[in-house]
């Protein structure tokens, strides 16, 4: 049977130089399956958006109902979370879930997964967080640090709840990476494997228990699979929120909560 | 015991985690069943509640899942 981890390997399409980049040392610019997936969901959102938006009526046809939707959506989050403030950073909340949802559903029409790649996930995590930095210290400065001090606890806890409050604080975007890459990477590999019971059945190589495995599995790879679509949209969806959530804690730093 | 076959036994004992996660999503879930059939009303505004809180709790088995794929491929 073929390793159900095949899918995951990174491979090379067109191979270009090395380059040499100060600070960096070499980099491989090769074009791989992983590069091809990105800039195939990026065109597919383009296209998407730009055929919603290009022939807009007041009253909206269907293309521009399912766009108004995904729209509706995440500006309904970030005023939900944020409030007021969450129209600034609703650009950054679409484009982070459009594509993650571009590449999740594209992962399970093509062959290869661009968000089963913990590189790729890792650098949206390092991105929120990173943003959630920026804007923590822009607009609080030094202030920032209250973010580990909740209101209203007893000083005797204080030391404990700063160290919990920091620790949980590092580990948002480790759990933010892993998250997605685990549901993406979990889903494809469960599956390969009912594929490959599908195939050991075709070619006989169970022998007559095949009668009975082999439909069974090929009807549990169209469940799986019908799963799997909702695992891509909840999956993009719980990033957007956590993004949210994330952010709010700096946008409205000491009221809230 | 064969180091390769020490290997495997670990990856599988590694994804036992996912135990936790299973147990704690479905209590989840079905702990917003039980709400939502006693006041319909009020279900609808908890839906990002619910998903954020099953996310949170889901991440904790990825993280055995991750653990056990990567002892699988060391």
């Amino acid at each position: 049977m073929a390793d159900p981890l095949h899918q995951f390997k990174i491979e090379k399409i067109v191979d270009l130089p090395d380059v040499t980049l100060p600070g960096l040392g070499s980099v491989d610019l090769a074009i791989t399956n992983s590069h091809v997936a990105m800039t195939v969901a990026f065109a597919a959102i383009v296209l998407f958006l730009t055929a919603v938006t290009s022939n807009a009526q007041v009253v909206p046809g269907r293309l521009q109902t399912v766009g108004e939707g995904v729209f509706g959506l995440i500006d309904n989050l970030t005023e939900s979370i944020i409030g007021h403030e969450g129209r600034k950073l609703f650009p950054f909340v679409f484009t982070v879930f459009t594509l993650i949802l571009g590449m999740n559903f594209l992962g399970l029409m093509l062959a290869f997964t661009a968000t089963s790649q913990i590189a790729v996930t890792a650098t949206f995590g390092v991105l929120t967080i990173g943003l959630v930095l920026i804007i923590g210290f822009a607009k609080h400065g030094l202030g920032f640090f209250k973010l580990f001090v909740p209101s209203g606890v007893p000083w005797v806890l204080l030391p404990v709840i700063i160290l919990i409050e920091f620790a949980s604080f590092l580990l948002r975007p480790v759990t933010l990476t892993l998250r997605l890459f685990g549901n993406m990477m979990g889903g494809h590999v469960a599956l390969k494997v009912f594929a490959g019971f599908v195939a050991a059945a075709v070619i006989g190589k169970i022998g007559l228990l095949g009668l009975l495995v082999g439909p069974l599995s090929i009807g549990m790879v169209t469940a799986l699979t019908a799963l799997e679509f909702l695992v891509a949209f909840l999956q993009a969806f719980v990033f957007a929120v956590l993004t949210c959530i994330y952010l709010n804690d700096v946008v409205n730093l000491g009221h809230g909560h | 015991m064969d180091a390769a076959a020490a290997k495997l036994i670990g990856a599988g004992l590694a994804t036992l985690g996912m135990i936790g996660a299973g147990i704690g999503v479905g209590n989840i879930f079905g702990s917003f069943l039980t709400g939502a059939l006693r006041n319909p009303s009020a279900a609808a505004s908890q839906i990002g509640n619910l998903f954020v809180g099953a996310a949170l709790a889901e991440a904790l088995g990825i993280l055995a899942f991750v653990l056990g794929i990567l002892i699988y491929s060391a």
